[in-house]
């Protein structure tokens, strides 16, 4: 590394110093905070990925000390290396929060407005984008594209509907695992990701298209409709795995495990790719380490309603003050249908459905009783 | 004394004159106030013979709200438990089977929900937050019980009647 020479890049006024090669995307996110652009489709871990979804676009204000002309148009960040003395503009520019703004409306153009019933939802870095960058209405007058459901496995379900095109998955597969299974068919419009002709994906490592998908396109089927993702609360643990590092997160409601991901790091990629085995089968929280809560950021969806540090009240106080033992009115479980305990939803391989949740006789019949004249 | 504010009151502690003592006068001012009520308008109704009017933005039970066919609207998205100032909502969602397209509209349903009106405060966050115009506050004052178990309300005792099976029993 120490004879490749160093360049000095201007990224929204802010210096910062890289070796040759290095793409301007890489070298904002040195910097960090909000001189990063977002991206949909580069993913560091996956060679190749990047240059396809376009909302990394930059304005290059200066091209190099030797040729400081500005270049002419936007240019994908993520697959423009820096020259030395080249000057950026991203958050400073107009140009790119429009064209960023523009990018949006394009991926939107097909995605469905279904998060309210998609599990990525929380999670989804087409979401934050629509939200930091898009405009809240849509200008499009014609139907949406929208594709026949294919079953792709017992583990993995996809979401044609929802795809925005950024071939993260096929890499995650070309890369990953020794033959790739699925890739992208038809052209432009009508291009999908599909198998050719219905086959399964079962490679000990094709969990991971689930981890790189950056909307619900590819979701987990054991996770599928269980918990909305800010209901989960999530914990770094690790197992002895002989194929996988077996560093993960584990989500976790009450004291069962829901899913199990790639710890992701805070540019949304898996620090380490986990095996199916992993992902899919051990969703007990014996068959972990846990190494104690995820740190999450407290402006994320999915630190809501998660108290830390929380104060318990003292049981003594509350019996000085009261002067006798407190006593309980109600306990909850004695009436709630919800998360009743002789119900595990995380051990059902797959989505829950109506006859999963049978009534419960007894709690039913006392309520008849004691409710019958409301 | 030093005050804390300047708006204390000092009060006159001196003993009560002859005048103050035979109480008289003070007894006719009170009377004054009282008598004058009789010709005042009436601040109370006679309930529930009479009833007064709900402001436009009344918040009162909540209905879970169904479509023109009778499906029901809620898909278990939880942003109505998440925007829960009291955290009331709790809810368990299902896929929907093809034999039961009939009932829910979307894909994912709520299989089990629940609000537990001993916490709920009737702030209408559950509805501003609502994407898909499932749950609304009506216009129905809570009703009062004598358990505590009878408070949670559940998804039978939140939906409104089906509109074509009312049709029928017309």
């Amino acid at each position: 590394m120490s004879d490749t020479p160093k360049f000095k890049v201007t990224i929204d006024n802010i210096t910062v110093e890289v070796p040759a090669g290095t793409t301007i995307l890489n070298a904002a996110r040195l910097i960090g905070g909000d001189v990063t652009p977002p991206a949909m489709c580069y993913y560091s871990k996956l060679e190749n990925s990047g240059g396809k979804c376009r909302t990394c676009l930059v304005e290059v204000s200066k091209g190099s000390e030797k040729d400081p002309r500005p270049m002419p148009k936007l240019v994908a960040s993520c697959r423009t290396t820096v020259m030395d003395g080249m000057e950026v503009k991203n958050i400073t520019s107009e140009r790119v929060i429009d064209a960023r703004k523009g990018v949006v409306e394009f991926l939107l153009i097909n995605h469905p407005l279904d998060c309210p019933v998609c599990d990525q939802a929380g999670e989804c870095d087409l979401q934050d984008l629509s939200y930091e960058h898009g405009s809240e209405q849509s200008r499009l007058d014609f139907p949406k594209r929208t594709f026949e459901p294919e079953d792709i496995g017992p583990n993995i379900q996809l979401h044609m509907n929802r795809c925005i095109m950024c071939y993260r998955c096929v890499f995650t597969a070309e890369q990953l695992t020794q033959r790739r299974e699925h890739g992208v068919l038809e052209r432009g419009w009508d291009s999908q990701i599909s198998t050719y002709l219905n086959k399964a994906l079962d490679n000990e490592f094709i969990g991971n298209i689930i981890d790189v998908c950056p909307v619900g396109a590819l979701t987990d089927k054991t996770f599928r409709f269980k918990q909305r993702v800010w209901f989960t609360k999530p914990m770094d643990a690790h197992r002895d795995c002989p194929t996988c590092s077996g560093k993960v997160r584990l989500w976790f409601r009450g004291e069962e495990v829901f899913r199990v991901t790639g710890r992701k790091d805070k540019w949304g990629e898996v620090e380490e790719f986990i095996c199916n085995t992993c992902r899919f089968d051990k969703k007990r929280a014996s068959d972990w380490v846990i190494e104690g809560p995820t740190k999450v950021n407290r402006h994320s969806v999915i630190s809501q309603n998660h108290y830390r540090g929380a104060v318990e009240a003292q049981k003594e106080l509350i019996r000085e003050i009261i002067g006798k033992e407190p006593k309980m009115l109600l306990d909850i479980h004695t009436v709630s249908d919800v998360n009743r305990p002789e119900i595990h939803l995380s051990e059902i391989h797959g989505p829950s459905h109506s006859n999963d949740f049978l009534p419960n006789q007894k709690l039913e019949g006392q309520r008849k009783l004691e409710v019958g004249k409301k | 004394m030093q005050h804390l504010t300047n708006r204390a009151i000092l009060i006159n502690r001196n003993p009560m004159t002859l005048a103050e003592r035979l109480y008289v006068p003070a007894i006719a001012k009170g009377l004054k106030v009282t008598v004058s009520h009789i010709f005042k308008k009436k601040a109370t109704v006679s309930y529930p013979e009479e009833k007064r009017p709900f402001a436009p933005v009344f918040r009162g039970l909540h209905v879970l709200n169904r479509d023109e066919e009778g499906r029901e609207r809620c898909t278990a998205c939880g942003l109505c438990a998440v925007a829960c100032p009291a955290e009331a909502i709790t809810m368990e969602a299902a896929e929907r089977k093809p034999e039961e397209a009939h009932l829910y509209r979307e894909e994912k349903y709520a299989a089990k929900y629940e609000i537990n009106m001993l916490r709920c405060i009737f702030c209408g966050f559950c509805e501003e937050a609502c994407p898909k115009d499932a749950i609304y506050l009506s216009e129905t004052v809570m009703p009062s019980n004598y358990s505590r178990r009878s408070m949670i309300y559940k998804k039978d005792d939140l939906l409104i009647p089906h509109p074509k099976k009312q049709e029928d029993n017309k």
